[in-house]
């Protein structure tokens, strides 16, 4: 008994110091990405802009209209992703669920489209709001095309199902954006980018995320006993209907504010919470928090290959996330147990 | 009557009343279109009685579109045909396989390195432009042959790495389809979802001899695919060498889906649904299911481009987001069913 005390306490040791050590480098990340750019800007005046704010300073202006929000922006981009992986991958006990496999940026993006296609008065608000309904509604049809399946929801049928409805959505908005000729704003959703992410953006990531990490945090221990499985959870007397209906609400709420304001961010969402699970093991209680933090570091820095590997031409941000994590996928589908129908 | 003249007499009555339904398919989108030639004045023009106009438009514009919607319907219908029986999985596609985004890669890289602009159309690139398409097609499907293989391939893994190398070289696209100028940018996505572009008779020469060579070597093999549609273990037992025979046909197929996507795009979900109607008018033996799917893919192609070029007109859209449209309903309740 105090053998397994003691090894859940140094487990303990462990994902904290992974939780502050990994929170100290998405600081640091994010001050090397506001230094970097088009001018570099040392990170001591990076610090004073933040605490001693001088307006007539031009590179105190550039921090904190252009630097800041997209550092920021990126990190809670990168987090929200790793964080709505990691609870669709708890919940479904599916290894291959997450945002960009079913089809959410799709989804997103013909919100966008049929707003500025039949409301093209409308505000920045209501179009944001439009994509986040468009990426909700893809994940639950995607949800409940897999789980009504005779055999339930297979790794498989989940990656499959997202890509037909990703197509399906997709061909949706290419017509009514070649129609309306809005082609130009559906290219950004394909690219994705975090090019203009302005205050607005981090103000509507910001309320989004609050309610969504909120929420996965209150049920991450619930989440813990669900990945063992249903029959367990049940077994041991949890509302397993209401802890995924507020597991879908987290989902929804961060994979809505994060592909709004980035669009297409690949596999970011996916190969997080393994590298978590894999770092710290089975604890939903650290892997959503610890996954948030990987997740925001890894984007942060994507985003600064991306605006260095090609200066000064950014390159999409999205195909950097695909390309790291294209082999990841590949790996997983090779892996034991998941090429299963 | 026995049980196979039945089944033939089957098939011939299948077969014409597809080829009648193409026809008709084919007179319609004739004479539809931003300028419409009534069906007497396509006859009248056929026997050369037509304005100069209306020659123009239908033997340069309308005729070569409909011969080239044939070629790519027959070539992505037979190749969906051969990868469903040799994984033995109904789902299996060349475009959810990520075949036909090799060879799109391809395409973009040709015109990207050697051409600096969508918008030709004469001369030898168009005949370089099907190599290029199936040097991508064949590493792409090289590729997942190789990461899908673990002491044997699996069909359901082989599904799974198709869907990761298709991300893969999604993302690669991407980064190269921003770096061309805007009106290229646009002719890209566009072609990458599927459209008949350059629609000429140089396309169709370029064209023809894979589809005319590649499909009657399919009908060649045909007993052998319906071996290996039932099992992997009575294909092997009945003496044909699984592994060989598996690799000859998946070349057959990466080289039909690497030709057409060269001329008509990333067409999805018609190499999927073209061989599954195909089945459920005749049958699994391959002898009469593969002519019922080639017939079956040309007319969905052709109405489908119809149907793309005048739902919206003027806007033309890309046959490929029609074809999406009308198939992925099926393909989702194929996966739940399965």
């Amino acid at each position: 008994m105090e053998r397994t005390d003691n090894t859940i306490q140094t487990k303990h040791k462990r994902s904290s110091a992974l939780l502050f050590g990994g929170l100290f480098l998405l600081v640091f990340s994010i001050g090397v990405s506001i230094a970097y750019g088009a001018t570099d800007i040392d990170l001591l005046t990076v610090w004073q802009s933040l605490f001693n704010f001088d307006s007539a300073n031009t590179s105190h202006q550039v921090i904190q209209e252009i630097r800041l929000p997209r550092g920021l922006g990126s990190a809670l981009v990168g987090a929200f992703l790793a964080m709505s992986g990691a609870i669709m991958q708890g919940m479904t006990r599916n290894p291959l669920a997450s945002p960009s496999i079913m089809g959410v940026t799709d989804g997103a993006a013909f919100g966008i489209v049929m707003v500025l296609a039949f409301l093209p008065m409308a505000t920045t608000l209501t179009q944001t709001l439009a994509a986040f309904v468009g990426a909700g509604l893809t994940v639950i049809i995607v949800f409940a095309i897999g789980s009504a399946s005779k055999t339930g929801l297979t790794p498989v049928k989940l990656a499959l199902a997202g890509v037909a409805i990703g197509t399906l959505v997709q061909s949706l908005s290419s017509i009514f954006a070649l129609h309306f000729q809005l082609e130009k704003q559906l290219s950004f959703w394909i690219a994705g980018g975090l090019a203009n992410t302005t205050w607005n953006a981090v103000y509507i990531l910001f309320i989004a995320g609050i309610i969504g990490v909120v929420l996965a945090l209150t049920i991450s221990k619930s989440l813990t006993i669900l990945s063992l499985g249903e029959d367990i959870a049940t077994g041991l007397g949890q509302n397993n209907t209401l802890i995924k209906i507020v597991a879908i609400i987290a989902v929804f709420m961060l994979t809505g504010a994060a592909v709004t304001t980035a669009g297409a961010v690949g596999f970011l969402g996916l190969i997080i919470p393994h590298i978590t699970r894999f770092l710290i093991g089975n604890d939903y209680r650290w892997i959503i928090p610890i996954s948030g933090v990987l997740g925001g570091i890894l984007l942060v820095n994507a985003d600064i290959v991306a605006r260095m590997i090609n200066a000064p031409f950014e390159t999409p941000v999205g195909a950097i996330t695909s390309i790291i994590g294209v082999p990841f996928f590949l790996y997983l589908a090779r892996g034991k147990g998941v090429a299963k129908a | 009557m026995t049980a196979k003249a039945k089944l033939r007499k089957k098939f011939i009555l299948s077969s014409i009343i597809l080829l009648i339904a193409i026809v008709c398919s084919s007179l319609l989108s004739l004479n539809l279109g931003i300028i419409t030639i009534s069906p007497l004045e396509v006859w009248q023009t056929i026997l050369g009685n037509g304005t100069e106009q209306q020659e123009l438009v239908l033997f340069q514009f309308r005729l070569p579109r409909i011969t080239l919607a044939i070629l790519i319907g027959i070539g992505l219908a037979v190749s969906g045909a051969v990868l469903q029986s040799i994984t033995q999985n109904d789902l299996a596609e060349p475009g959810i396989l990520g075949i036909n985004a090799g060879a799109g890669l391809a395409i973009v890289l040709f015109i990207f390195f050697f051409q600096n602009t969508m918008s030709m159309s004469e001369g030898l690139s168009i005949f370089i432009m099907p190599l290029f398409a199936l040097l991508g097609a064949f590493t792409a499907a090289i590729l997942i042959y190789i990461l899908s293989w673990k002491r044997g391939v699996s069909p359901i893994r082989l599904i799974l790495v198709g869907i990761g190398v298709n991300a893969g070289f999604n993302a690669i696209l991407i980064i190269f389809q921003l770096k061309m100028d805007p009106q290229d940018f646009r002719q890209v996505t566009v072609w990458l979802t599927g459209d008949i572009w350059n629609a000429n008779w140089s396309f169709v020469y370029a064209l023809a001899p894979w589809i005319i060579i590649l499909v009657p070597l399919v009908l060649l093999k045909a007993s052998t695919l319906n071996l290996m549609h039932l099992s992997d273990e009575v294909a092997s037992g009945l003496g044909s060498n699984v592994e060989v025979e598996r690799r000859i046909l998946l070349i057959f197929a990466v080289a039909l889906a690497g030709a057409s996507v060269a001329a008509g795009g990333g067409i999805a979900f018609l190499g999927l649904v073209a061989p599954h109607i195909a089945r459920r008018m005749i049958g699994p033996l391959h002898q009469y299911m593969i002519p019922l799917t080639t017939l079956i893919g040309a007319f969905i192609l052709i109405t489908a481009d119809m149907i793309a070029n005048n739902l919206l007109s003027p806007t033309a859209l890309p046959v490929g987001v029609i074809i999406a449209i009308l198939s992925t309903p099926y393909f989702i309740y194929l996966l739940m069913k399965a």
